[in-house]
């Protein structure tokens, strides 16, 4: 029979990334100078369990990697050796090494083995220093004399156990028999008595007696001893071959535990068998999975509380299903409280639901402080990383899809924002900078906020960038706020040499987008000389989006709420005409472009004139524009539905939802409406302001 | 909606032949036919939620069950003089799977007409021109001395840009 | 067949080894470290304990020696799982009373072999 092990790899895969996510945090948390025990212990069982899984489901390059690294741990661990620097440094970059090993076995692809052999042979350099390194023993080639003796005519074998055998839970006629096995019951057990005491004094949880069993039948002594292998220690086991007359000097105890070696070789050998066909296995796999993984942990309570909302469903639905059988209307008013108690119990099973894809951000948060470190030590900056909130929960997607954005963000702080130790101390401010990363629940959303105390954004540098790149005309006026903006424009860098770290065509406007396909937003503010804030809003879930109704003609359309500006209403005399097309709407001290959704969106209906229409302003891309409607209606949550399933992608339109008489309402995409209508806020250039 | 009569009388064929079965419906006064696998319901027609710059053909999108499921009227997808809908108006829901994916769609047609078993192979496509609907044909059958028109599905249900 | 009682701090392992004993016809109690081992056996008994030796709160020595103590567990066969090669290790598990061990890894059918030594 043989099991296929691969079904157990997920669970492998995914403990063993925690099991790094362990080992890093314990050791960018510990103190070189006095470790804590328990901290060391932790890595240490990481790298130890790592290792045992990554050889018994055959991740062999794996196992032999990570052996090192509990080698010098366990150094480490029993005082024989201290922690330092060096050692901390070449560990955490063993995890990340693991951690890649790990990524491309988990994608069926054969691991890059140039790193970890680098690393490999740095470890043995310093093992090799102190204690040998202990040969591998799934690997070993000890060199043992093949003891493959085969009594010509059988053995004789004289056991005679400690007293205290049984309480280690062996039990000799377990071994008689396998023996018996061994030798197809060609053998006879006598008994020696000569150990038993007087009766009154016999304990019985000890053993006295002594065997000898005369083996018939030519097998292998290695065979026998292995039968004994685990009690060696605690007995005397003389084997002697049966057709030599005189009993031979006794197997001595140190040639039982030369065998040892050979015997572990014996279990080596089905492993070595096993390899190369994990590894072809691994071969095989569909290259499929990425980072995100597709199972969830989900804790008891939540699951638990779902259970009992389904409960609660039942109940509801049973007694509106009585209620209907003979209803009259005289229960009307029955038929109102079911309604209104099933609408509670829906509700409550949609925030319960959603709950389940909740899980803290500090999954994301985690990966930060060493980052900071990294970073910083490269830049020769000093820095402090502060968390809060690490316990606030947001959507599994969500949080997968917001750890990029905010790592090019901190490294963003880091790079631009916080001066270099001398500026800082010149500048009246400690030595150290201080990048403090909070998040909490606000009206239906998750905030996450990145504050430091550097420089703060150069408003100068970032306009004069700008007018570079002809992003803003020459000379142009801009309130602060607009320029803060500029940063998020395509292209826009002001880095002078682009560094390695944050320059890497990873720019602030992908940083808007990606946030912005999550129905998020990213503010930033911030004051020259004492810091910069940047304050990005997600919605709780991407399933489900506040939308505020409006009706165009016929139909319903839904904007999301998040992009709304304001709503209002104006007559004529407040549009003006620019160059003939696009006509434009003076609010307070900007222009914003009108836009006609029966026109965009090609849907039939009566015109109305501007004043009859409402004006909702959007937002989009740092940009507004004017969308004319004909009325508002209410404002709801509504679930997402693809329209690209069954249908194709619309431009202009993100989904579709239900509204609650059944009928489907399109979500308009307020980005793809703006470019449909070919608004181009530079046609206005720099007179964005009015006069 | 008619109601879907009795399957065909198999007398006529042997035992051994391999047939597909057919829902065939009315449309200007001839009949076609679809794959009976592929229909996964049929439904009277209710409004459908337009949806912008979709071809002309695309009356909108419905609430099926929780998806969204687009709507194709055959007439104007065959060019065809439209007609006004009404109660005997019936949506045919048809799920293919193609190369892409799963996909959903009602078409509009004039009424039901029956479901029959093809033998395969039957099918003729002689004579089919090469016009712009021949692509949504896959052939042609005599059944009961009319003819049906089978139609071919994944070109009929993809819609062109 | 068997009860058995596998500990090991690793989830992976502890599928695998349920999945193996159970797929034998034994039935198999997963523990993730020593205290709930141990938490366990002072209330049911088993005819096997298989453990893990590296584990949090409450390592396979330990728990060996905590069982012993244990009326129900004097004579209860318990194989340390360990990867120390080294006979330290093993010494240690024998001086706390350990029946014997398994060296990881080890493949299914490897633990299925040396179950039968002790399971009679």
């Amino acid at each position: 029979m043989s099991i296929d092990l691969s079904q157990f790899h997920q669970v492998f895969f995914e403990e063993s990334y925690e099991g790094l996510d362990a080992m890093e945090q314990g050791l960018l948390d510990m103190d070189m100078v006095s470790p804590d025990a328990e901290v060391i212990n932790t890595i240490f069982r990481a790298a130890h369990s790592m290792k045992g899984g990554a050889g018994t489901f055959g991740f062999t390059q794996v196992a032999e990697f990570t052996h090192v690294l509990e080698t010098l741990l366990d150094q480490i661990r029993s005082g024989q050796r201290a922690m330092s620097q060096d050692i901390q440094n070449l560990l955490l970059k063993s995890v990340d090494c693991i951690r890649q090993l790990l990524q491309d076995l988990q994608a069926g692809n054969d691991p890059d083995l140039t790193e970890s052999t680098t690393l490999k042979g740095q470890f043995e350099e310093i093992l090799s220093g102190q204690s040998p390194a202990p040969a591998a023993a799934e690997n070993s080639d000890v060199p043992v004399d093949d003891k493959k003796e085969e009594g010509g005519g059988g053995w004789l074998v004289r056991f005679t156990p400690e007293v205290t055998l049984l309480q280690t839970g062996n039990e000799p006629a377990r071994m008689f028999r396998q023996l018996a096995d061994l030798c197809d019951n060609e053998m006879q057990v006598s008994l020696d008595t000569s150990r038993l005491p007087v009766f009154t004094s016999l304990n019985p949880e000890e053993c006295y007696l002594i065997w000898e069993i005369r083996i018939e039948k030519a097998i292998n002594k290695g065979d026998i001893e292995e039968v004994f292998e685990w009690v060696t220690d605690d007995a005397e086991i003389i084997i002697t071959p049966l057709d030599s007359g005189s009993a031979q000097a006794p197997v001595s105890e140190t040639e039982v535990t030369a065998e040892q070696p050979k015997i572990e070789e014996a279990q080596a050998k089905p492993e070595v068998a096993a390899k190369p066909v994990a590894a072809e296995k691994a071969a095989a796999k569909q290259p499929a999975k990425q980072q995100e993984s597709s199972s969830i942990r989900v804790s008891i309570d939540k699951v638990d509380s779902l259970i009992n909302m389904v409960g609660e469903l039942v109940i509801t639905q049973s007694m509106l299903g009585q209620l209907g059988q003979n209803f009259d209307i005289t229960r009307v008013q029955r038929l109102q409280e079911g309604l209104a108690q099933l609408e509670h119990n829906t509700r409550e099973l949609q925030e319960s639901v959603m709950k389940i894809r909740m899980m803290p951000i500090s999954f994301v948060f985690s990966r930060f402080p060493r980052l900071v470190r990294d970073v910083s030590i490269s830049l020769d900056k000093k820095i402090d990383l502060i968390m809060s909130g690490e316990n606030t929960e947001l959507d599994k997607t969500v949080m997968e899809k917001i750890g990029d954005p905010m790592v090019h963000l901190i490294r963003n702080s880091i790079d631009h924002g916080i001066e270099k130790p001398a500026d800082r101390v010149a500048a009246g401010k400690p030595e150290t900078g201080t990048v403090h990363l909070n998040a909490y629940h606000q009206s239906g959303n998750i905030v996450i906020e990145i504050k430091d105390d550097g420089a703060g954004l150069n408003t100068d540098r970032i306009l004069q960038k700008a007018t570079e790149k002809g992003l803003v005309a020459e000379g142009a006026n801009l309130t602060q706020e607009q320029i803060f903006d500029l940063i998020f424009q395509p292209g826009f860098s002001t880095a002078d040499v682009v560094s390695d770290l944050s320059g890497r065509g990873v720019g602030m406007d992908v940083v808007r987008r990606n946030i912005a396909s999550l129905n998020g937003s990213i503010e930033v503010s911030s004051e020259r000389g004492r810091g910069s804030r940047f304050v990005i809003r997600l919605p709780l879930t991407l399933a489900i989006l506040d939308g505020q109704l409006v009706k165009v003609g016929e139909e319903i359309y839904i904007f999301p709420l998040v992009s709304i500006v304001e709503s209002i209403q104006l007559d004529d005399r407040a549009i003006n005409n620019v160059g003939g097309h696009s006509d434009v709407l003076q609010l307070r001290d900007e222009y914003v472009p009108i836009v006609q959704l029966d026109d965009v969106f090609n849907i039939e209906k009566e015109k109305r004139s501007i004043a009859e229409s409402i004006i909702v302003v959007v937002e989009t891309d740092g940009e507004k524009i004017g969308v004319v409607v004909d009325e508002l209606m209410g404002q709801q949550q509504v679930v997402i539905k693809s329209l690209e399933e069954n249908y194709k992608r619309v431009d202009g339109i993100s989904g579709a939802t239900i509204l609650g008489d059944g009928t489907v309402a399109l979500i308009v995409d307020i980005s793809g409406l703006s470019k449909m209508s070919g608004t181009n806020a530079k046609i206005l250039d720099g007179s964005h302001k009015a006069a | 909606m008619s109601a879907v009569s009795e399957i065909n009388d198999h007398s006529n064929m042997e035992d051994d032949v391999l047939t597909e079965q057919y829902l065939t419906f009315i449309m200007a006064d001839e009949e076609y036919g679809v794959d009976i696998l592929a229909v996964q319901e049929i439904r009277g027609w209710e409004s459908a939620t337009p949806v912008p710059n979709s071809p002309r053909y695309i009356k909108g999108v419905i609430n099926l069950r929780g998806t969204i499921v687009p709507i194709m009227d055959l007439r104007q997808r065959f060019g065809l003089e439209i007609k006004e809908y009404g109660e005997e108006t019936v949506v045919v829901v048809l799920k293919i799977f193609t190369s892409t994916g799963a996909r959903t769609m009602g078409i509009i047609v004039d009424a039901i007409s029956d479901v029959y078993d093809v033998p395969i192979g039957d099918a003729k496509n002689r004579g089919l021109g090469d016009n712009q609907n021949s692509n949504f044909i896959k052939g042609l059958v005599t059944v009961k001395k009319h003819m049906v028109i089978l139609l071919e599905l994944e070109n009929l249900l993809t819609i062109d840009d | 067949m068997a009860k058995i009682l596998a500990v090991d701090d690793s989830a992976s392992m502890r599928q695998m080894v349920s999945f193996t004993l159970k797929g034998a016809g034994h039935d198999v109690v997963e523990a993730s470290d020593g205290t709930e081992a141990l938490k366990y056996a002072q209330g049911q008994s088993v005819d096997l304990v298989l453990s893990d030796v590296n584990m949090p709160n409450m390592n396979g020595i330990e728990l060996c020696r905590n069982l012993r103590q244990l009326p129900g567990y004097k004579f209860t066969p318990i194989l340390m799982l360990t990867t120390e090669s080294a006979g330290d290790k093993k010494m240690e598990g024998k001086s706390a009373g350990a029946t014997g061990w398994i060296v990881k890894p080890f493949n299914p059918d490897q633990l299925l072999t040396t179950i039968k030594k002790v399971l009679g």
